[in-house]
Order: structure tokens, then C-alpha cells, then sequence
């Protein structure tokens, strides 16, 4: 608890409405609500997430989002918003490392696991779901790693742009699509947990998925909202971090 | 290019392809509606007018569901055609016939209902069946809601955007509506194609409805000018 006490203020009195508001890449949804719930169960302050395309938050973030932090799923947003004067530039922290991964259904024909991107040369896959790679960054990544495989050009008529990678990750879920390219972080959700099979992407595949978080200038709870960027670069996060699905490369952990 | 010429083909081509369909059946569902007795009707009426007030991520995401292969219509069409229907345009056509439905369905069905009952006992009267009678002097007197029906139909798919989001899979030329790409163009921070877009949907849409007012205003003097000669 002193440990704690150092990174998150324990609460006053009449603290009931604290409150910082937070927007994040849709890869985060399930890890950063855990990360919110325990937060919030210590420290009072009550966490609003709100998640999108790193790139759709950025645009709302440039026209007065009253957002407090932004966990953006890349490097580049963040850097915009800081060369703006709409984010703090001393704290931009690189929290994890995103995966990207192949995914199909459970009960799908395709043995992703074994075979990787050569599934997507299957006729069975009509559809191919993608996060837009226009402000998503899994979906640019997604499109690098169809490029380094020499794929692109003979997979996109049949690519399908969700609007940010969760949505990717619907289409395929419905059973619209036959395969998709999601976050890890999305495969090993609780929610997606026995629902499919999936192929992580190596790294040499894509230009690395580093996720950067950064303060926003114009907040009003720039007190509460450092406090919580504290808590998120600790070694407990980092923790919570890998369990979904991240890398944490500023500190010991490394993917299984 | 600032303007993304495709997108606005695409969706003037089905905003016409669902009007046309919805004229057709909401034709005889809106004469249902203006003349059945039965007394458990207003819950079709409650239903028909029900996307209204649903959000279109209701709408797009039970559309999804269903057109899905978790879902036996989804699994029936997949094994007779071999692909889903969600992200083609087909796909989007039954979204937004959905969508659209109230906005045809309810101008038709007033008007209907504003028929004089006593031209239609005197088309009866005359030995004229139910279905002459409907086209011969149901219909003509209702020109200006009919017309009314299809343009609003037409003017609300031109400016659909969740259901398209939900179902559409952003595919150029196939589901990238206007709507969506300027979704787009926001989201990329792209403002001057965004607006350059958004401003000429604006304009096309105002265009068109005042077209329809400025039909209806002509509504009082309808007689002289729908009913042509007779036989």
C-alpha cells in the first residue's frame, strides 16, 4: 500500500467526483478497463474510457475533446497532437508494443495456426477484414505485412476496412469475413477467449507497433491525469499489460 | 481529387435502386395500413415506424448478425450463393430498405387514409373492383404523398451513415457511400476534400427537397392538375 500511495494519491474527503477522461485505440478496450477498474478501486478517481481509431481520436482530440490522456496505438498520433501544443510533449511514454495476428473463427476450415498468411490464398476466403490503414495503425500495419508477404495485390478486392480494429474484428466474429487482421490484445480477450484460432504476425512483417500515451495540454485534470499515468507505467500494469497481449520492452517482460 | 466522384454515384444509385423497391412495396403495405380493420394493426404500424426512433446501430448491427453465418438466414444465403451479403451492395440495399421503410410507408398511408370514403363506395358502387378502384382513384388522388414517400425514401439513404458503417466494409465503389467517406476524410484529417464533399451532398440533398415542396405547395389545385382523362 505505501508503494502505491507513491504513484496513486489515496483519496480525500469529497473526492467522490474526481474523474479524468481518458481516450484509447480500440486494441486497448479490454486491458485498459482492468487497468481502470483496479485504479479507480484504489484511488476514487473515476476512469472514463472512450475508445476508437487512434487516428479518428486525434482529429477529435485537434478539435477540443475534453480528454485528459491519450493512449494512442502507435507513436505518430501522439507526436501530432504534441507538435499541435495540444499534447505535452515531456510526457509521451511508449507503454507497450502491439501484436498483430491472423485471426479466423474456432470452427473455420483454415489452419491458421500451421500455415499462417498462406490461409488467405484459400478460395474459402471471400472476405478479408482490415482496420481502415487510413487512421488506424493495425490497419497500416496490416497492409505492410500483406506487402511483405507479396499478398496485397492479390488479396485486396476482397479486404473489408473496418472502422477501427475492434470492428475489424466484429466482421469476422458475425462470420461475414472468413479472416481478419486484429490485435492480439483482441484474440486474447476474455470476451474472444474460445472463439478463435490465430497466427501472431512476426515482427519483421510490419514496422513495430509502438503505442504511445501522452498528457493532453488543455485538461483540467492534469493532476489526477499524471497520477494515473504514474500508475499505468508500473511494473503491475506492465504485468496486466503482457496478460493481454502487449510487450512492455522498457522493462524486464518479453512475449512467451 | 477532392471529391470522390464514385462514392456519389454509388450512393445516388442506391438511394434510386431502394426508392424503387420501397414504392413497390409500400404500396400495398401502406393501403393495408390505411384500410384494415384489424384490430391488432397498430403493432405493424409500431413496427413500421420503429426505425425511426432505433438508433442505426440497432438496425446495422441485427442486419450484420443476421446476414452473418452465425445466423440461419446467413447460413442459408452463404450455401446457395457462396458469400455473405454484408459488404456488397445488395447487402446495403436490404439495410437501407430497412432504414427507409417509415419514410415511404407513412406518406403513403396518409394519403391513402385521406381519400374521400365516399368516391370509394361510388368506385364500388360502379362495379369497379377493389384493386381498380386503388389504382383508378386511390392512387391519383394521391399523387403528392406518394411522390413525397419515394423523394423522402431517396433523401434518407442519400444521407445513411451508421447502417452503412455497420454492414458496409468501406468498399470502394461496392459500400463506400458518400457518408462514409467523408467519415473518412474527417477522421484522416483531410477537411478540405471533407468539406468539399460534404458541402455538395448538402446542396443535393436541400436541391431535392425543395423540389418536393415546391411540388406539394401545388397540392390545393391537384385535382385539376392529376386527374387526366379518364379512360
Amino acid at each position: 500500500m505505501l508503494v502505491l500511495t507513491a504513484v496513486a494519491p489515496i483519496p480525500l474527503a469529497g473526492t467522490a467526483d474526481r474523474e479524468i477522461n481518458v481516450a484509447a485505440a480500440a486494441d486497448l478496450s479490454a486491458a485498459l478497463q482492468e487497468v481502470a477498474a483496479i485504479y479507480e478501486k484504489r484511488t476514487g478517481v473515476v476512469v472514463k474510457l472512450s475508445f476508437g481509431a487512434s487516428g479518428a481520436l486525434t482529429q477529435q482530440i485537434q478539435n477540443g475533446a475534453p480528454f485528459d490522456v491519450f493512449f494512442s496505438a502507435d507513436m505518430d498520433y501522439p507526436r501530432q497532437l504534441i507538435a499541435g501544443g495540444q499534447a505535452d510533449g515531456s510526457t509521451l511514454y511508449r507503454y507497450a508494443v502491439g501484436r498483430l495476428v491472423l485471426w479466423v473463427p474456432k470452427d473455420s476450415p483454415l489452419d491458421v495456426e500451421h500455415k499462417g498468411m498462406d490461409v488467405l490464398l484459400d478460395p474459402s476466403v471471400k472476405k478479408l477484414a482490415i482496420a481502415n490503414p487510413q487512421h488506424a495503425p493495425y490497419g497500416r500495419a496490416a497492409a505492410a505485412a500483406l506487402q511483405h508477404y507479396g499478398l496485397y495485390e492479390r488479396v485486396s478486392d476482397r479486404l473489408v476496412l473496418g472502422e477501427n480494429i475492434s470492428q475489424a474484428a466484429q466482421f469476422v466474429e458475425s462470420g461475414n469475413a472468413q479472416a481478419g487482421f486484429v490485435a492480439l490484445a483482441h484474440a486474447v480477450a476474455p470476451a474472444m477467449q474460445g472463439k478463435g484460432k490465430y497466427w501472431v504476425v512476426p515482427v519483421e512483417a510490419h514496422p513495430q507497433l509502438d503505442q504511445g500515451v501522452v498528457l493532453i495540454s488543455r485538461s483540467v485534470h492534469q493532476k489526477d491525469a499524471a497520477a494515473f499515468l504514474g500508475f499505468v507505467k508500473t511494473e503491475e500494469v506492465a504485468a496486466l499489460l503482457l496478460r493481454y497481449g502487449f510487450t512492455s520492452p522498457d522493462l524486464k517482460y518479453k512475449p512467451k | 481529387m477532392l471529391i470522390d466522384w464514385q462514392a456519389f454515384r454509388l450512393t445516388i444509385e442506391l438511394a434510386m435502386v431502394v426508392s424503387a423497391i420501397l414504392f413497390v412495396i409500400g404500396l400495398p403495405l401502406a393501403w393495408w395500413i390505411a384500410f384494415s380493420g384489424w384490430r391488432w394493426k397498430f403493432f405493424v404500424e409500431a413496427l413500421v415506424a420503429l426505425p425511426i426512433v432505433l438508433p442505426p446501430t440497432v438496425l446495422g448491427f441485427y442486419v450484420l448478425v443476421a446476414l452473418g453465418s452465425r445466423s440461419p438466414f446467413g447460413r442459408w444465403w452463404q450455401s446457395l450463393t457462396g458469400h455473405t451479403l454484408a459488404f456488397t451492395f445488395a447487402g446495403l440495399v436490404i439495410g437501407s430498405i430497412l432504414y427507409s421503410l417509415p419514410f415511404a410507408v407513412q406518406p403513403f398511408a396518409a394519403s391513402f387514409s385521406s381519400v374521400d370514403r365516399k368516391l370509394l363506395a361510388a368506385s364500388a358502387t360502379l362495379g369497379a373492383s377493389p384493386l381498380r378502384t386503388f389504382f383508378r382513384v386511390v392512387v391519383p388522388l394521391s399523387v403528392p404523398g406518394l411522390v413525397t414517400g419515394v423523394v423522402l425514401a431517396f433523401a434518407h439513404t442519400m444521407g445513411e451513415f451508421g447502417v452503412v458503417l455497420m454492414i458496409g466494409g468501406n468498399i470502394p465503389g461496392a459500400t463506400r457511400t458518400v457518408s462514409i467517406g467523408i467519415y473518412d476524410q474527417v477522421q484522416a484529417s483531410n477537411y478540405a476534400a471533407a468539406n468539399a464533399m460534404a458541402l455538395l451532398l448538402l446542396v443535393f440533398c436541400f436541391a431535392v427537397l425543395t423540389v418536393v415542396y415546391g411540388l406539394n405547395r401545388r397540392t390545393p389545385n391537384q385535382r385539376t392538375w392529376m386527374i387526366g382523362p379518364a379512360e
